[in-house]
Protein backbone atom coordinates (compact mmCIF):
# COMPACT_ATOMS: atom_id res chain seq x y z
CA UNK A 1 0.00 0.00 0.00
CA UNK A 2 2.60 2.51 1.09
CA UNK A 3 4.87 1.29 -1.67
CA UNK A 4 2.17 2.04 -4.22
CA UNK A 5 1.67 5.61 -3.08
CA UNK A 6 5.39 6.28 -3.39
CA UNK A 7 5.30 4.93 -6.93
CA UNK A 8 2.44 7.29 -7.82
CA UNK A 9 4.31 10.17 -6.20
CA UNK A 10 7.43 9.35 -8.18
CA UNK A 11 5.47 9.28 -11.42
CA UNK A 12 3.84 12.60 -10.62
CA UNK A 13 7.20 14.15 -9.86
CA UNK A 14 8.69 12.80 -13.05
CA UNK A 15 5.83 14.07 -15.20
CA UNK A 16 5.84 17.41 -13.44
CA UNK A 17 9.44 17.92 -14.48
CA UNK A 18 8.89 16.73 -18.03
CA UNK A 19 7.77 19.28 -20.59
CA UNK A 20 6.72 19.13 -24.22
CA UNK A 21 7.97 21.64 -26.74
CA UNK A 22 5.76 22.74 -29.64
CA UNK A 23 6.74 24.88 -32.60
CA UNK A 24 3.68 26.22 -34.34
CA UNK A 25 3.49 28.00 -37.67
CA UNK A 26 1.11 30.83 -37.07
CA UNK A 27 -0.66 33.24 -39.36
CA UNK A 28 -3.02 35.91 -38.04
CA UNK A 29 -5.15 36.43 -41.15
CA UNK A 30 -5.44 34.82 -44.57
CA UNK A 31 -3.27 37.56 -46.08
CA UNK A 32 -0.71 38.21 -43.33
CA UNK A 33 2.82 36.81 -43.10
CA UNK A 34 3.25 33.51 -41.27
CA UNK A 35 5.63 33.29 -38.31
CA UNK A 36 6.79 30.59 -35.89
CA UNK A 37 6.00 30.55 -32.20
CA UNK A 38 7.17 28.02 -29.58
CA UNK A 39 5.25 26.76 -26.60
CA UNK A 40 6.50 24.70 -23.70
CA UNK A 41 3.84 22.71 -21.87
CA UNK A 42 3.83 20.45 -18.89
CA UNK A 43 3.77 16.83 -19.93
CA UNK A 44 0.76 14.76 -19.01
CA UNK A 45 0.42 11.04 -19.74
CA UNK A 46 -1.59 10.24 -22.93
CA UNK A 47 -1.49 13.85 -24.03
CA UNK A 48 -2.32 14.43 -27.71
CA UNK A 49 -1.86 17.40 -30.03
CA UNK A 50 -5.42 18.62 -29.52
CA UNK A 51 -5.20 18.48 -25.72
CA UNK A 52 -1.94 20.43 -26.00
CA UNK A 53 -3.63 23.04 -28.20
CA UNK A 54 -6.46 23.28 -25.64
CA UNK A 55 -3.87 23.85 -22.95
CA UNK A 56 -2.35 26.68 -25.01
CA UNK A 57 -5.81 28.16 -25.47
CA UNK A 58 -6.38 28.04 -21.71
CA UNK A 59 -3.08 29.75 -20.99
CA UNK A 60 -1.71 31.45 -24.12
CA UNK A 61 1.84 32.09 -22.99
CA UNK A 62 4.67 31.23 -25.36
CA UNK A 63 8.02 29.58 -24.56
CA UNK A 64 9.59 32.99 -23.88
CA UNK A 65 6.98 33.55 -21.19
CA UNK A 66 5.17 36.23 -23.19
CA UNK A 67 1.39 36.50 -23.37
CA UNK A 68 0.16 35.75 -26.89
CA UNK A 69 -3.05 35.01 -28.76
CA UNK A 70 -4.45 31.48 -28.53
CA UNK A 71 -3.61 29.23 -31.47
CA UNK A 72 -6.57 28.60 -33.77
CA UNK A 73 -7.40 25.17 -35.10
CA UNK A 74 -10.44 23.18 -36.14
CA UNK A 75 -11.86 20.01 -34.67
CA UNK A 76 -15.13 18.22 -34.38
CA UNK A 77 -15.43 14.46 -33.87
CA UNK A 78 -12.18 13.89 -31.93
CA UNK A 79 -12.12 10.30 -33.18
CA UNK A 80 -10.63 10.53 -36.66
CA UNK A 81 -13.84 10.40 -38.64
CA UNK A 82 -14.53 14.01 -39.60
CA UNK A 83 -11.20 15.19 -40.95
CA UNK A 84 -11.56 18.75 -39.61
CA UNK A 85 -8.47 18.64 -37.40
CA UNK A 86 -6.01 17.70 -40.19
CA UNK A 87 -2.66 19.50 -40.09
CA UNK A 88 1.00 18.85 -40.84
CA UNK A 89 2.71 17.38 -37.77
CA UNK A 90 6.49 17.00 -37.90
CA UNK A 91 6.36 17.28 -41.67
CA UNK A 92 3.54 14.84 -42.35
CA UNK A 93 -0.15 15.61 -42.80
CA UNK A 94 -2.51 13.73 -40.47
CA UNK A 95 -5.32 14.20 -37.96
CA UNK A 96 -4.23 15.97 -34.81
CA UNK A 97 -6.93 14.39 -32.62
CA UNK A 98 -5.26 10.99 -32.87
CA UNK A 99 -1.70 12.32 -32.74
CA UNK A 100 -0.34 11.19 -29.37
CA UNK A 101 2.49 13.35 -28.10
CA UNK A 102 4.47 10.24 -27.09
CA UNK A 103 4.73 9.18 -30.74
CA UNK A 104 6.66 12.26 -31.85
CA UNK A 105 10.19 13.54 -31.51
CA UNK A 106 10.38 17.00 -30.02
CA UNK A 107 10.01 19.82 -30.76
CA UNK A 108 6.67 18.87 -32.27
CA UNK A 109 6.14 21.07 -35.30
CA UNK A 110 2.60 21.99 -36.26
CA UNK A 111 1.83 23.56 -39.62
CA UNK A 112 -1.37 24.07 -41.61
CA UNK A 113 -1.84 21.97 -44.80
CA UNK A 114 -0.53 24.69 -47.10
CA UNK A 115 -1.90 22.98 -50.21
CA UNK A 116 -5.14 24.70 -49.18
CA UNK A 117 -5.61 28.41 -48.50
CA UNK A 118 -4.72 29.16 -44.86
CA UNK A 119 -7.53 30.93 -43.01
CA UNK A 120 -5.77 31.44 -39.69
CA UNK A 121 -3.00 29.58 -37.84
CA UNK A 122 -3.73 25.87 -38.39
CA UNK A 123 -7.12 26.37 -40.03
CA UNK A 124 -7.31 25.84 -43.77
CA UNK A 125 -10.16 26.19 -46.24
CA UNK A 126 -10.89 22.85 -47.93
CA UNK A 127 -13.68 24.25 -50.10
CA UNK A 128 -11.74 23.16 -53.20
CA UNK A 129 -12.51 19.56 -52.27
CA UNK A 130 -16.19 20.22 -51.61
CA UNK A 131 -16.51 22.03 -54.94
CA UNK A 132 -14.83 19.07 -56.63
CA UNK A 133 -17.32 16.69 -54.97
CA UNK A 134 -20.08 18.70 -56.62
CA UNK A 135 -18.30 18.57 -59.97
CA UNK A 136 -18.02 14.80 -59.91
CA UNK A 137 -21.65 14.46 -58.71
CA UNK A 138 -20.71 12.53 -55.60
CA UNK A 139 -24.26 11.48 -54.86
CA UNK A 140 -26.87 9.00 -56.08
CA UNK A 141 -29.80 10.76 -57.80
CA UNK A 142 -33.06 9.17 -56.69
CA UNK A 143 -35.60 11.92 -57.31
CA UNK A 144 -38.29 11.52 -59.97
CA UNK A 145 -41.74 12.92 -60.70
CA UNK A 146 -43.21 9.64 -59.44
CA UNK A 147 -42.13 6.91 -57.04
CA UNK A 148 -39.26 5.16 -58.77
CA UNK A 149 -39.46 2.19 -56.44
CA UNK A 150 -36.52 0.21 -55.19
CA UNK A 151 -33.24 0.37 -56.98
CA UNK A 152 -31.28 -2.68 -58.12
CA UNK A 153 -29.63 -4.72 -55.37
CA UNK A 154 -25.93 -4.46 -54.74
CA UNK A 155 -24.01 -7.73 -54.45
CA UNK A 156 -22.81 -8.13 -50.87
CA UNK A 157 -19.18 -8.78 -51.84
CA UNK A 158 -19.14 -5.58 -53.85
CA UNK A 159 -20.72 -3.67 -50.97
CA UNK A 160 -17.89 -4.79 -48.73
CA UNK A 161 -15.13 -3.18 -50.74
CA UNK A 162 -17.24 -0.18 -51.69
CA UNK A 163 -17.73 0.38 -47.96
CA UNK A 164 -13.99 0.87 -47.59
CA UNK A 165 -14.09 3.64 -50.20
CA UNK A 166 -17.02 5.27 -48.40
CA UNK A 167 -14.85 5.85 -45.32
CA UNK A 168 -13.28 8.92 -46.95
CA UNK A 169 -13.80 11.98 -44.73
CA UNK A 170 -12.57 14.57 -47.27
CA UNK A 171 -9.78 15.42 -44.86
CA UNK A 172 -7.38 16.52 -47.59
CA UNK A 173 -4.36 14.59 -46.32
CA UNK A 174 -3.94 12.77 -49.64
CA UNK A 175 -4.03 16.09 -51.52
CA UNK A 176 -1.38 17.50 -49.20
CA UNK A 177 0.74 14.37 -49.83
CA UNK A 178 0.42 14.43 -53.63
CA UNK A 179 3.24 16.10 -55.61
CA UNK A 180 0.81 16.96 -58.40
CA UNK A 181 -1.77 18.83 -56.30
CA UNK A 182 -0.27 22.33 -56.33
CA UNK A 183 -0.53 25.81 -57.82
CA UNK A 184 0.68 24.58 -61.21
CA UNK A 185 -2.27 22.25 -61.75
CA UNK A 186 -5.98 22.15 -61.04
CA UNK A 187 -5.73 18.49 -60.00
CA UNK A 188 -8.73 17.65 -57.79
CA UNK A 189 -6.72 14.97 -56.00
CA UNK A 190 -6.76 11.24 -55.23
CA UNK A 191 -9.78 11.27 -52.86
CA UNK A 192 -12.04 12.57 -55.59
CA UNK A 193 -10.99 9.95 -58.12
CA UNK A 194 -11.81 7.27 -55.56
CA UNK A 195 -15.21 8.86 -54.91
CA UNK A 196 -16.10 8.53 -58.58
CA UNK A 197 -15.33 4.84 -58.28
CA UNK A 198 -17.54 4.61 -55.18
CA UNK A 199 -20.56 6.27 -56.78
CA UNK A 200 -20.09 4.47 -60.08
CA UNK A 201 -20.07 1.18 -58.18
CA UNK A 202 -23.42 1.86 -56.56
CA UNK A 203 -26.08 0.19 -58.77
CA UNK A 204 -28.26 3.31 -58.87
CA UNK A 205 -25.30 5.68 -58.95
CA UNK A 206 -23.99 3.79 -61.99
CA UNK A 207 -26.93 5.11 -64.02
CA UNK A 208 -25.00 8.40 -64.28
CA UNK A 209 -21.60 6.78 -64.59
CA UNK A 210 -20.64 8.51 -67.84
CA UNK A 211 -21.29 11.97 -66.40
CA UNK A 212 -18.85 11.40 -63.55
CA UNK A 213 -16.25 9.95 -65.88
CA UNK A 214 -16.69 12.94 -68.18
CA UNK A 215 -15.63 15.21 -65.29
CA UNK A 216 -12.55 13.08 -64.66
CA UNK A 217 -11.61 13.60 -68.30
CA UNK A 218 -11.54 17.39 -68.02
CA UNK A 219 -8.95 19.79 -66.62
CA UNK A 220 -7.93 18.82 -63.09
CA UNK A 221 -9.16 15.26 -63.55
CA UNK A 222 -7.45 11.90 -63.66
CA UNK A 223 -4.99 12.98 -66.35
CA UNK A 224 -3.01 14.88 -63.73
CA UNK A 225 -2.13 11.75 -61.73
CA UNK A 226 1.54 10.80 -62.07
CA UNK A 227 1.54 7.66 -59.88
CA UNK A 228 3.77 8.77 -57.02
CA UNK A 229 1.41 6.67 -54.85
CA UNK A 230 1.94 8.90 -51.81
CA UNK A 231 -1.82 9.13 -51.33
CA UNK A 232 -2.27 5.49 -50.40
CA UNK A 233 0.59 5.76 -47.89
CA UNK A 234 -0.84 8.92 -46.35
CA UNK A 235 -4.58 8.12 -46.12
CA UNK A 236 -5.52 7.64 -42.46
CA UNK A 237 -8.52 5.53 -43.45
CA UNK A 238 -6.46 3.02 -45.41
CA UNK A 239 -8.50 3.64 -48.56
CA UNK A 240 -7.01 1.75 -51.57
CA UNK A 241 -6.61 5.00 -53.50
CA UNK A 242 -4.11 3.71 -56.06
CA UNK A 243 -6.37 0.77 -56.93
CA UNK A 244 -9.25 3.21 -57.37
CA UNK A 245 -7.09 5.43 -59.57
CA UNK A 246 -6.02 2.55 -61.82
CA UNK A 247 -9.65 1.40 -62.02
CA UNK A 248 -10.74 4.91 -63.03
CA UNK A 249 -7.90 5.05 -65.55
CA UNK A 250 -9.38 1.99 -67.22
CA UNK A 251 -12.93 3.36 -67.00
CA UNK A 252 -12.03 6.77 -68.48
CA UNK A 253 -10.01 5.18 -71.28
CA UNK A 254 -12.92 2.92 -72.24
CA UNK A 255 -15.27 5.91 -71.99
CA UNK A 256 -12.95 7.91 -74.27
CA UNK A 257 -13.30 5.28 -76.99
CA UNK A 258 -17.07 5.01 -76.45
CA UNK A 259 -17.41 8.78 -76.77
CA UNK A 260 -15.31 8.84 -79.92
CA UNK A 261 -16.84 5.92 -81.77
CA UNK A 262 -20.32 6.09 -80.23
CA UNK A 263 -21.80 3.32 -78.12
CA UNK A 264 -25.05 1.94 -76.74
CA UNK A 265 -23.22 1.01 -73.55
CA UNK A 266 -22.63 4.41 -72.00
CA UNK A 267 -23.75 3.34 -68.53
CA UNK A 268 -23.11 -0.39 -68.55
CA UNK B 1 -1.29 26.24 -67.04
CA UNK B 2 -3.91 23.63 -67.63
CA UNK B 3 -6.35 22.91 -70.35
CA UNK B 4 -9.47 20.89 -71.01
CA UNK B 5 -7.47 18.75 -73.42
CA UNK B 6 -4.99 17.67 -70.73
CA UNK B 7 -6.55 14.22 -70.32
CA UNK B 8 -6.20 13.38 -74.02
CA UNK B 9 -2.70 14.84 -74.25
CA UNK B 10 -1.63 12.80 -71.21
CA UNK B 11 -2.99 9.63 -72.75
CA UNK B 12 -1.22 10.41 -76.01
CA UNK B 13 1.99 11.14 -74.09
CA UNK B 14 1.69 7.81 -72.30
CA UNK B 15 0.95 5.86 -75.48
CA UNK B 16 3.77 7.47 -77.48
CA UNK B 17 6.23 6.71 -74.66
CA UNK B 18 5.81 3.00 -75.48
CA UNK B 19 4.55 3.03 -79.05
CA UNK B 20 6.64 3.97 -80.91
CA UNK B 21 9.36 5.69 -78.84
CA UNK B 22 9.93 2.92 -76.27
CA UNK B 23 9.95 0.21 -78.91
CA UNK B 24 12.37 2.25 -81.01
CA UNK B 25 14.76 2.74 -78.07
CA UNK B 26 14.78 -1.00 -77.31
CA UNK B 27 15.37 -1.79 -80.98
CA UNK B 28 18.10 0.88 -81.23
CA UNK B 29 20.01 -0.58 -78.28
CA UNK B 30 19.75 -4.10 -79.69
CA UNK B 31 21.01 -3.04 -83.13
CA UNK B 32 23.90 -1.14 -81.52
CA UNK B 33 24.90 -4.38 -79.83
CA UNK B 34 26.33 -5.45 -83.22
CA UNK B 35 29.30 -3.30 -82.18
CA UNK B 36 30.38 -6.11 -79.86
CA UNK B 37 30.90 -8.26 -82.99
CA UNK B 38 33.33 -5.80 -84.50
CA UNK B 39 33.32 -2.79 -86.84
CA UNK B 40 32.15 -4.68 -89.96
CA UNK B 41 29.11 -6.17 -88.24
CA UNK B 42 28.19 -2.76 -86.76
CA UNK B 43 28.65 -0.92 -90.06
CA UNK B 44 26.55 -3.49 -91.91
CA UNK B 45 23.72 -3.17 -89.37
CA UNK B 46 23.96 0.60 -89.35
CA UNK B 47 23.91 0.71 -93.18
CA UNK B 48 20.87 -1.54 -93.22
CA UNK B 49 18.98 0.68 -90.76
CA UNK B 50 20.12 3.88 -92.46
CA UNK B 51 18.99 2.69 -95.88
CA UNK B 52 15.58 1.25 -95.06
CA UNK B 53 12.96 2.10 -97.65
CA UNK B 54 11.05 5.29 -96.78
CA UNK B 55 13.73 6.00 -94.20
CA UNK B 56 12.90 9.71 -93.90
CA UNK B 57 9.23 8.95 -93.42
CA UNK B 58 10.06 6.32 -90.80
CA UNK B 59 12.45 8.65 -88.99
CA UNK B 60 9.95 11.47 -88.76
CA UNK B 61 6.85 9.47 -87.90
CA UNK B 62 8.37 6.79 -85.69
CA UNK B 63 11.06 8.83 -84.01
CA UNK B 64 11.17 12.62 -84.28
CA UNK B 65 7.53 13.68 -84.08
CA UNK B 66 6.45 11.25 -81.32
CA UNK B 67 9.70 11.85 -79.41
CA UNK B 68 9.39 15.62 -79.63
CA UNK B 69 5.79 15.51 -78.43
CA UNK B 70 6.60 13.12 -75.59
CA UNK B 71 9.78 14.99 -74.66
CA UNK B 72 8.43 18.53 -74.68
CA UNK B 73 5.13 17.66 -73.05
CA UNK B 74 7.17 15.56 -70.61
CA UNK B 75 9.21 18.62 -69.62
CA UNK B 76 5.96 20.44 -68.91
CA UNK B 77 4.72 17.52 -66.78
CA UNK B 78 8.05 17.25 -64.99
CA UNK B 79 8.06 20.91 -63.96
CA UNK B 80 4.47 20.98 -62.75
CA UNK B 81 5.26 18.44 -59.99
CA UNK B 82 6.43 19.55 -56.54
CA UNK B 83 8.55 16.58 -55.53
CA UNK B 84 8.44 15.63 -51.87
CA UNK B 85 10.72 12.63 -51.32
CA UNK B 86 11.90 14.19 -48.04
CA UNK B 87 8.36 13.83 -46.75
CA UNK B 88 7.55 10.45 -48.31
CA UNK B 89 10.74 8.51 -48.98
CA UNK B 90 8.82 5.57 -50.45
CA UNK B 91 10.05 3.54 -53.43
CA UNK B 92 7.26 4.76 -55.70
CA UNK B 93 7.77 8.39 -54.80
CA UNK B 94 11.47 8.06 -55.67
CA UNK B 95 10.55 6.41 -58.98
CA UNK B 96 8.15 9.29 -59.64
CA UNK B 97 10.96 11.81 -59.16
CA UNK B 98 13.57 9.78 -61.06
CA UNK B 99 11.15 9.40 -64.00
CA UNK B 100 11.08 13.19 -64.23
CA UNK B 101 14.83 13.74 -63.66
CA UNK B 102 15.82 11.14 -66.25
CA UNK B 103 13.25 12.61 -68.66
CA UNK B 104 14.73 16.11 -68.43
CA UNK B 105 18.27 14.72 -68.72
CA UNK B 106 17.19 12.74 -71.79
CA UNK B 107 16.12 15.92 -73.61
CA UNK B 108 19.71 17.17 -73.29
CA UNK B 109 21.29 13.82 -74.05
CA UNK B 110 19.10 13.06 -77.05
CA UNK B 111 19.66 16.53 -78.53
CA UNK B 112 23.42 16.05 -78.19
CA UNK B 113 23.27 12.51 -79.56
CA UNK B 114 21.24 13.54 -82.61
CA UNK B 115 23.72 16.36 -83.24
CA UNK B 116 26.63 13.89 -82.97
CA UNK B 117 25.11 11.41 -85.39
CA UNK B 118 22.09 12.27 -87.56
CA UNK B 119 22.98 15.93 -88.08
CA UNK B 120 26.60 15.05 -88.87
CA UNK B 121 25.29 12.57 -91.43
CA UNK B 122 23.09 15.24 -92.97
CA UNK B 123 26.18 17.48 -93.15
CA UNK B 124 27.93 14.79 -95.16
CA UNK B 125 30.08 13.20 -92.47
CA UNK B 126 30.15 9.42 -92.66
CA UNK B 127 28.54 7.95 -89.58
CA UNK B 128 30.09 4.58 -88.80
CA UNK B 129 31.96 2.57 -86.18
CA UNK B 130 35.14 4.67 -86.40
CA UNK B 131 33.24 7.88 -85.98
CA UNK B 132 31.47 6.64 -82.83
CA UNK B 133 34.77 5.22 -81.57
CA UNK B 134 36.30 8.69 -81.96
CA UNK B 135 33.45 10.35 -80.04
CA UNK B 136 33.67 7.79 -77.24
CA UNK B 137 37.47 7.89 -76.97
CA UNK B 138 36.93 11.03 -74.89
CA UNK B 139 36.30 9.71 -71.34
CA UNK B 140 33.85 12.53 -70.59
CA UNK B 141 31.84 11.62 -73.66
CA UNK B 142 31.89 7.95 -72.71
CA UNK B 143 30.59 8.82 -69.24
CA UNK B 144 27.94 11.10 -70.77
CA UNK B 145 26.81 8.36 -73.16
CA UNK B 146 26.68 5.75 -70.39
CA UNK B 147 24.59 8.16 -68.30
CA UNK B 148 22.34 8.73 -71.31
CA UNK B 149 21.84 5.02 -71.95
CA UNK B 150 21.10 4.32 -68.28
CA UNK B 151 18.69 7.25 -68.09
CA UNK B 152 16.88 5.96 -71.17
CA UNK B 153 16.67 2.36 -69.97
CA UNK B 154 15.51 3.45 -66.53
CA UNK B 155 12.95 5.84 -67.98
CA UNK B 156 11.64 3.22 -70.38
CA UNK B 157 11.49 0.42 -67.79
CA UNK B 158 9.76 2.56 -65.19
CA UNK B 159 7.62 3.96 -68.00
CA UNK B 160 6.34 0.46 -68.76
CA UNK B 161 5.19 0.28 -65.15
CA UNK B 162 3.36 3.61 -65.21
CA UNK B 163 2.00 2.97 -68.71
CA UNK B 164 0.26 -0.15 -67.40
CA UNK B 165 -1.27 1.89 -64.58
CA UNK B 166 -2.23 4.81 -66.83
CA UNK B 167 -4.15 2.45 -69.08
CA UNK B 168 -5.75 0.67 -66.14
CA UNK B 169 -4.17 -2.68 -66.98
CA UNK B 170 -2.50 -3.24 -63.59
CA UNK B 171 -4.93 -2.23 -60.84
CA UNK B 172 -4.41 -4.36 -57.75
CA UNK B 173 -1.39 -3.73 -55.48
CA UNK B 174 -0.15 -7.27 -56.21
CA UNK B 175 -0.23 -6.84 -59.98
CA UNK B 176 1.59 -3.52 -59.63
CA UNK B 177 4.26 -5.11 -57.43
CA UNK B 178 4.82 -7.93 -59.90
CA UNK B 179 5.23 -5.42 -62.73
CA UNK B 180 7.71 -3.49 -60.57
CA UNK B 181 9.93 -6.60 -60.58
CA UNK B 182 9.41 -7.08 -64.31
CA UNK B 183 10.34 -3.44 -64.93
CA UNK B 184 13.52 -3.87 -62.88
CA UNK B 185 14.45 -6.83 -65.06
CA UNK B 186 13.78 -4.76 -68.19
CA UNK B 187 16.01 -2.02 -66.79
CA UNK B 188 18.86 -4.44 -66.04
CA UNK B 189 18.69 -6.31 -69.34
CA UNK B 190 18.49 -3.20 -71.54
CA UNK B 191 21.23 -1.51 -69.50
CA UNK B 192 23.61 -4.42 -70.00
CA UNK B 193 22.87 -4.50 -73.73
CA UNK B 194 23.32 -0.73 -74.07
CA UNK B 195 26.47 -0.36 -71.99
CA UNK B 196 28.14 -3.43 -73.56
CA UNK B 197 27.62 -1.83 -76.97
CA UNK B 198 29.16 1.47 -75.82
CA UNK B 199 32.19 -0.28 -74.31
CA UNK B 200 32.71 -2.18 -77.58
CA UNK B 201 33.71 1.12 -79.20
CA UNK B 202 36.50 1.83 -76.73
CA UNK B 203 38.20 -1.54 -76.07
C1 LIG C 1 14.21 7.80 -74.62
C2 LIG C 1 13.08 8.30 -74.90
C3 LIG C 1 11.88 8.16 -74.01
C4 LIG C 1 11.14 7.04 -73.79
C5 LIG C 1 11.35 5.69 -74.33
C6 LIG C 1 10.09 7.40 -72.87
C7 LIG C 1 9.13 6.55 -72.42
C8 LIG C 1 8.18 6.86 -71.47
C9 LIG C 1 7.13 6.01 -71.03
C10 LIG C 1 6.83 4.63 -71.55
C11 LIG C 1 6.43 6.66 -70.07
C12 LIG C 1 5.23 6.14 -69.28
C13 LIG C 1 3.96 6.79 -69.69
C14 LIG C 1 2.88 6.67 -68.66
O1 LIG C 1 3.08 7.08 -67.51
O2 LIG C 1 1.81 6.18 -68.99
C15 LIG C 1 7.05 7.91 -69.89
C16 LIG C 1 6.65 8.83 -68.98
C17 LIG C 1 7.21 10.05 -68.84
N1 LIG C 1 8.17 10.60 -69.67
FE1 LIG C 1 9.19 9.66 -71.11
N2 LIG C 1 10.23 8.72 -72.54
C18 LIG C 1 11.31 9.20 -73.23
C19 LIG C 1 11.78 10.47 -73.21
C20 LIG C 1 11.31 11.43 -72.37
C21 LIG C 1 11.79 12.75 -72.35
C22 LIG C 1 12.87 13.32 -73.25
C23 LIG C 1 11.10 13.40 -71.37
C24 LIG C 1 11.27 14.83 -71.01
C25 LIG C 1 11.26 15.31 -69.85
C26 LIG C 1 10.18 12.47 -70.78
C27 LIG C 1 9.32 12.73 -69.72
C28 LIG C 1 8.43 11.85 -69.17
C29 LIG C 1 7.61 12.09 -68.03
C30 LIG C 1 7.58 13.35 -67.19
C31 LIG C 1 6.86 10.96 -67.80
C32 LIG C 1 5.88 10.72 -66.67
C33 LIG C 1 4.48 10.87 -67.11
C34 LIG C 1 3.53 10.53 -66.02
O3 LIG C 1 3.86 9.76 -65.14
O4 LIG C 1 2.42 11.05 -66.05
N3 LIG C 1 10.32 11.28 -71.42
N4 LIG C 1 8.10 8.04 -70.76
S1 LIG D 1 -8.94 9.47 -49.32
FE1 LIG D 1 -8.11 9.29 -47.21
S2 LIG D 1 -6.56 10.94 -47.11
FE2 LIG D 1 -7.83 11.39 -48.89
S3 LIG D 1 -9.40 12.79 -48.15
FE3 LIG D 1 -10.28 10.72 -47.98
S4 LIG D 1 -9.78 10.04 -45.91
FE4 LIG D 1 -8.48 11.84 -46.30
S1 LIG E 1 -11.54 16.00 -34.92
FE1 LIG E 1 -12.53 14.77 -36.43
S2 LIG E 1 -10.85 13.76 -37.33
FE2 LIG E 1 -9.90 14.82 -35.71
Amino acid sequence: MSENTTAVKDLQQQTAQKTVLFEIRRQDTAESQPYWESFELEYRPNMNVISALMEIRRNPVNAEGKQTTPVNWEMSCLEEVCGACSMVINGRPRQSCTALVDQFTQPIKLEPMKTFPVVRDLIVDREFMFDSLKKIKAWVPIDGTYDLGEGPRMPERKRQWAYELSKCMTCGVCLEACPNVNDNTNFMGPALLSQVRLFNTHPTGAMNKDERLATLMTDGGIGECGNSQNCVVACPKGIPLTTSIAAMNRATNVQMFKNFFGSDHMVD
Amino acid sequence: MSRESDFYLRRLHSLLGIIPVGLFVAQHLVINHFATRGPEAFNAASDFMGNLPFVLFLEWFIIYIPLMFHGFYGVYIAFTAKNNVQRYGTFRNWMFMLQRITGVFLVIFIAWHIYDTRIQKALGVEVNFDMMAKVLSNPFMLAFYIAGVLAATFHLANGVWSFLVSWGITQSPRSQTIVTYISMAIFLILSVIGVQALLAFVV
